[in-house]
């Protein structure tokens, strides 16, 4: 078997684009070495950061390029940086959360297994610009090759000098630590995160404080994504303004999409910010359309946490402004796609059995309420439905919603929440018929 | 001791990379975990001597993550994704395939103890679906004929 995911990417397409840049030389295999990397232009941009630059220039070119968090949140990162404290007597510590969970969402891993030095150099310019020198990367335990990948990496980082005492030079010392989680989608949460890395439960905290004041041993931290750091020397290098000539005016830049479900190709595409959804799913180059002739029945744009869309809604640009303006989310920009065959309830049932299986069990309403919406979801799948279990269950998700300390159980309730209000007719014909009307027939080949 | 002397020299070698010891339980059970198959109270009894960090620290922890189980397992541990992106590609079909081959349900491990089959949450496979992970590898974009061609391999290497 080989080391890599064999999942499929636009890196021939990326590779000819005078813009885009993630996917550049992810489809090399002899990327992940340094060697390739430093002649590929790697680590340059670190060399200029560490010996040229201020850490308030770097904050400012990367608030200047818009750059947002791509693990979900769409926060700008820039600004994120910026909120740790100056004076400080305190350690700082930068997080790359790789703790890559969110189903439907495989495109850190496919940064991290292929690429991993993108992903270090993004990590080192992060840390210089808030002033740490240790910093970690949080990988999901079960991604064996990747922590392995990343170990390798960092070691050949330290031998070329990329990391250490005194890195080129400059009088400025970087350690980096690969840690690996032990199975638990809560910590890819970064309050869950810290609590994990300091070897306790991941529960999540309580906000604020914010990890930028208070977060790993409640100094200040900084938590980005694998994808959000690796585009980091991509603006170093070319500029702020260069990276705002992709994506839309709020949403600059480009973005990973991990396209799964029923398309003819499935994979992960790199394209500017507000590329059409529609153009992803159906053209050649990307999803190249339904499978088996099917029709499209909905759309799920941004991971397993964020609102459905219908087929009429999928005419829309793939930004953090538009998939809102339909009632969804770009969320980790993981697009799941179902076919006529599949029942809404029944996906319904799979999504809400995972967060059920994920509630850390720190609020109540997430913990007890995730469970009593897998209880009732599966009896409306199974032909067990009672008359008014649909009103009970929008009841119990307008009692999750906005009431635990971290997003899980918004996550959990607002796919759910829309698929009532989009597919009410479907709900209603399981109970009424006492069985499901849809064929389902998923079968692996 | 369970903990070999290889096993106790990476987790001291660990713990030099936190400021705190405490950050040190997950990779020490993960150390643990790969040499024996599964955790105990001896082992964390263990790691607790090593690292310094109170027993029922490590215990805390341990109970609330997936990855450190205590009960033992088979030789190949075949956890088959069963959330939204593979179900939609036959996870469950995949699940119902894997127990007739092997003659065991979801949860047991074969007679020889060679295979234990369990379903899983999302390991970041989606656009390559269905998928399982065989003990720390991933086997992607699975069919019939594949499954066959993995179990066989195994099977003739154990």
């Amino acid at each position: 078997m080989s080391f890599y995911s064999p999942v499929i990417t636009n890196a021939a397409e990326v590779a000819r684009s005078e813009s885009l840049h993630l996917f550049r030389y992810v489809e090399d295999p002899d990327q992940y070495k340094v060697e390739t990397f430093e002649k590929h232009g790697g680590y340059e941009a670190w060399k200029k950061v560490v010996t040229s630059m201020k850490p308030d220039q770097v904050i400012a070119e990367v608030k200047n390029s818009g750059l947002r968090g791509r693990g979900g949140a769409g926060f700008p990162t820039g600004m994120k940086w910026g909120f740790v404290p100056k004076d400080s007597p305190k350690a700082r510590y930068l997080i790359c959360n790789a703790d890559e969970s969110e189903p439907g969402t495989c495109k850190d891993r496919v940064i991290m297994e292929r690429d991993p030095h993108a992903v270090i150099e993004g990590m080192a310019i992060g840390a210089f610009a808030i002033g740490c020198h240790r910093m970690f990367i949080y990988i999901r335990g079960e991604f064996g090759h990747c922590i392995e990948r990343m170990e390798g990496a960092v070691k050949e980082a330290y031998t070329r000098g990329h990391l250490g005492k005194n890195v080129y030079g400059s009088g400025y010392d970087l350690d980096m630590v690969v840690h690996s989680g032990g199975g638990a989608y809560i910590c890819g949460e970064e309050t869950a995160l810290l609590n994990s890395l300091e070897g306790e439960k991941g529960l999540s905290r309580i906000r604020p404080p914010f990890p930028a004041i208070a977060g790993l041993y409640a100094s200040p931290t900084i938590v980005n994504n694998v994808e959000t750091l690796a585009a980091v020397p991509h603006i170093i290098n070319r500029g702020a303004d260069w990276y705002k000539t992709m994506g839309t005016e709020k949403s600059a830049g480009s973005k990973i999409f991990s396209l799964s479900g029923h398309v003819k190709r499935p994979g992960n595409y790199e394209v500017p910010l507000g590329f059409s959804l529609k153009t992803l799913i159906y053209d050649e180059k990307y999803g190249a359309g339904i499978r088996d002739g099917k029709k499209l029945k909905a759309v799920i744009p941004g991971g397993a946490s964020t609102p459905f869309l219908t087929p009429d809604m999928v005419d829309v640009g793939l930004d953090y402004e538009s998939l809102q303006s339909v009632g969804s989310m770009l969320g980790s920009g993981a697009i799941i796609v179902l076919d006529e065959d599949t029942c809404i309830v029944w996906t319904i049932m799979k999504l809400i059995h995972f967060f059920r299986h994920e509630s850390c069990g720190k609020c109540t309403p997430c913990r007890e309420g995730t469970g009593w919406l897998e209880q009732l979801v599966t009896r409306i799948e199974h032909g067990e439905g009672r008359p008014g279990d649909i009103d009970k269950i929008d009841d119990l998700c307008g009692n999750i919603l906005g009431r635990t300390i971290c997003p899980l159980g918004d996550a959990a309730v607002m796919p759910i929440q829309s698929a009532i209000k989009l597919f009410r007719d479907e709900w209603q014909y399981h109970i009424d018929h006492k069985k499901c009307p849809c064929p389902n027939n998923h079968e692996f080949k | 001791m369970i903990l070999t002397e290889e096993s106790v020299k990476a987790i001291k070698e660990r713990l030099k990379q936190y400021p705190q010891r405490k950050s040190v339980i997950l990779p020490a059970l993960t150390i643990a975990y790969r040499q024996v198959g599964h955790l105990s109270d001896e082992i964390y009894q263990e790691i607790s001597r090593v690292t310094k960090v109170p027993y029922v620290e490590i215990a805390e922890a341990a109970t609330f993550y997936t990855m450190f189980p205590k009960e033992p397992r088979g030789k190949y541990l075949i956890q088959v994704c069963h959330n939204i992106s593979c179900a939609l590609l036959g996870a469950d079909s995949l699940i119902g395939y894997l127990e007739e081959k092997l003659g065991i349900k979801k949860g047991e491990t074969t007679p020889d103890n060679l295979f234990t089959l369990i379903s899983v949450e999302c390991l970041g496979s989606c656009a390559t679906a269905p998928m399982m992970q065989i003990n720390y590898d991933f086997y992607e974009n699975l069919t019939r004929e594949k499954v066959d061609a993995i179990l066989e391999e195994l099977k003739a290497k154990a």
